[in-house]
């Protein structure tokens, strides 16, 4: 079961409603609608689902409706038609004192603005959520301290907000939001009133803390490389409809029509597409098997070294044939001829993988988090990825 | 007076009907309010003698360090040292007396409206006329029917400087409400608070220091009331100024008058706190 479902989710402003929803469904636009009725579509049937423990960004310019489909999710604003399921249990249906007790133990909230109270001191802020469940004085400092400590404010929690950057008031406000222990965590352009570099840091700050915590977030934001940089998927909204939901690499390879391919044209490509993505299937030989196995194999494929594996398909090294030829002669096995190489994991992004890709003679081995050989990186794959071409599917290895 | 065609419509006529009718009708409710109100400022009188000037000095000039400094703190001292040397002191007293009920019975029912004007768009929209009203008609207008409801004395003086002097906390506070920025009600909301838990934990703090502008403010139109109220036998200051005015009596006038001012500097300033002025 999903984490959050959000099934078929509009929300129209004007007077008669049904009838734009009928129009929704035949496929008009907001602008079309618009001119229509005079009716405005905030959202319009927005389909997603979100697993436990992902950060979903919902990426959009401003009018979008990113704003407005968070909003709904905890019921700040109330959706026209659709459902929304948390755990299975349907937020649309709840009544008020559900939702109250779903947005103090279920689902919290970090704001644009940092949206602090002026008058309370950061650890009465960071407190706040916890003030309004009834928690005793005692506890709920004790949390709000745990959670300013966890955002690396903790010698703040005496000040005002007002005395603090914007960058440590978001802090504050994240800190809010995680002192309530809630699964969920809906980030409304949490970042954008930030600064570029404190922006970068606090994005850091965020992965950081998702590695630990395990949270399911959801981010908005209208900027691409944000949403690139910290989103597991991404939904990208125009005018009221998600018109593409992917992971970053998905988006920017094979974008889902001309306003997504627009969208991330200038994208630097090589910080995202990552080596698992253009990985070919290796040619590789067990170690067991001797030289002239080796030798067999090169000539086969028409290649002067061969990658080699234990049988556990642990990545040892590589055999090159003049080695593997001179082995042969000497009757050794291939253990005493295995040559070091460098390896990249499925998540290295290109970028990080050209210094290697340039001085090697050979494809890059890619191995998983245990080892094991999964793939390799060839040069003409890095080339093809950057030209936006995506690989041949055939060459594509998945376990 | 009335040449035209058109018939004259009878309001004053109605308006006087109603207060026979009131008057026929609810003497005893309006009786118990006046009572009560001449109780309570008698008992404040009778406790602002009973601490003698000395204490009641010491104790204004102590708030008004605490809460404005030294500047305020002395003014207050040489103020009140010289309306006891004027020989108005019992006076002011009864002037105090009648503001500080007049402005806490405002203050009690100014600004649970101006709370529920804030928050509800129709009830500001039924509200505000009527406080326009309050404010706009003469004051003096309001003594004929106090008269009548509250018969002479402190009571009717009091009544008609509430009716004067309550709009601005209600206005104020509902001003300072509507203030207080969107996305604070939003996280409010967002944290899942109550209604009651918003209010409190939210939108009054916030507004706090629009709503104490607006209790200054009270003070003020109050205390431009003292005159008036003295008309239907109210005592205080405000009394001394009318007989100096009728007798033409310019002595009197200027040193009661100057007593009026000097309360009047007093109360705004301890009204208002530093931190709250510079915001």
């Amino acid at each position: 079961m999903s984490k959050l479902e959000v099934r078929q989710v509009s929300k129209i402003y004007g007077k008669n409603p049904d009838r734009c929803l009928r129009l929704l469904d035949q496929g008009l636009t907001k602008q079309e609608i618009q001119k229509k009725t005079g009716m405005t579509v905030g959202v319009g049937s927005a389909n997603f689902s979100v697993e436990s423990g992902e950060i979903f960004v919902i990426m959009g310019l401003s009018g979008s409706g990113k704003s407005t489909l968070v909003r709904m999710l905890n019921r700040l604003i109330k959706p026209t038609s659709g459902q929304i399921f948390m755990d299975g249990k349907e937020v649309t249906a709840m009544n008020k004192r559900d939702l109250r007790q779903l947005r103090r133990s279920g689902i919290s909230m970090v704001f644009q603005h940092f949206a602090l109270s002026p008058h309370r001191t950061v650890r009465d802020n960071a407190a706040y959520g916890l003030e309004i469940q009834g928690v005793p004085k005692k506890e709920r400092t004790e949390r709000a301290k745990k959670a300013l400590a966890t955002v690396g404010l903790k010698a703040y929690e005496s000040s005002l907000p007002s005395e603090l950057s914007g960058g440590m008031q978001q802090r504050v406000g994240l800190a809010r939001a995680l002192a309530s222990d809630t699964d969920i965590l809906l980030m409304d352009e949490a970042f954008s009133a930030l600064d570029p570099l404190i922006r970068k840091e606090m994005q850091d700050q965020l992965l950081d803390l998702q590695d630990e915590m395990q949270k399911t977030i959801i981010f908005i934001t209208h900027d691409l490389d944000e949403a690139l940089r910290i989103g597991d998927r991404i939904a990208l909204m125009r005018d009221g409809r998600i018109v593409q939901l992917g992971t970053p690499e998905e988006i920017l390879i094979h974008p889902a029509n001309d306003y997504v391919a627009h969208f991330v044209e200038d994208v630097n490509l090589s910080k995202v597409i990552t080596a698992g993505r253009i990985m070919s299937r290796p040619d590789a030989m067990q170690v067991g098997r001797g030289p002239r196995v080796a030798l067999e194999l090169m000539n086969d494929s028409g290649i002067s070294s061969i990658f080699v594996v234990d049988r556990g398909k642990k990545f040892l090294g590589v055999v090159d044939a003049e080695r593997a030829a001179e082995a042969a002669k000497k009757g050794q096995s291939c253990r005493n001829i295995v040559r070091e190489v460098e390896t990249v994991s499925e998540d290295t992004v290109l970028n990080d993988l050209f210094e290697q890709i340039s001085k090697a003679s050979l494809p890059l081995p890619v191995v998983d988090e245990r080892g094991r050989l999964v793939g390799m990186v060839r040069r003409a794959s890095v080339i093809h990825a950057l030209a936006g071409i995506a690989a041949p599917r055939d060459t594509e290895v998945k376990s | 007076m009335n040449g035209s065609v058109l018939p004259k419509i009878p309001i004053g006529e109605w308006a006087s009907l109603l207060v026979q009718f009131i008057t026929a009708h609810f003497s005893g409710f309006f009786g118990a309010i006046a009572d009560g109100i001449g109780w309570f400022v008698d008992v404040l009188v009778t406790f602002f003698n009973l601490i003698t000037p000395f204490a009641f000095i010491l104790i204004f000039v102590v708030i008004a360090f605490r809460r404005r400094g030294w500047g305020v703190a002395l003014f207050t001292l040489f103020g009140l040292v010289l309306i006891y040397d004027l020989g108005y002191w019992e006076h002011a007293l009864q002037t105090f007396a009648l503001i500080l009920t007049s402005v806490v019975l405002s203050v009690v029912i100014g600004l649970p409206l101006g709370i529920l004007a804030g928050i509800s768009k129709t009830f500001r929209r039924i509200i505000t006329p009527i406080l326009d009203v309050m404010q706009t008609m003469p004051s003096f207008v309001y003594l004929i029917p106090a008269v009548f409801l509250f018969h002479t004395g402190m009571p009717p003086g009091v009544i008609a400087t509430i009716i004067f002097a309550m709009p601005p906390t209600t206005r104020m506070t509902s001003l300072g409400i509507q203030k207080v920025p969107r996305d604070l009600i939003e996280a409010s909301e967002a944290f899942g608070s109550t209604t009651a838990q918003k209010l409190f934990k939210v939108q009054i703090p916030l507004a706090r220091p629009t709503i104490m502008a607006g209790i200054n403010q009270s003070i003020m139109l109050a205390l431009s009331m003292v005159v008036v109220a003295s008309l239907v036998g109210a005592p205080g200051l405000g009394a001394d100024v009318y007989m100096a005015v009728t007798a033409l009596r310019t002595d009197v006038g200027v040193e009661a008058g100057l007593s009026i001012v000097i309360l009047a500097i007093i109360f705004d300033r301890i009204s208002r706190r530093a931190k709250d002025i510079s915001k």
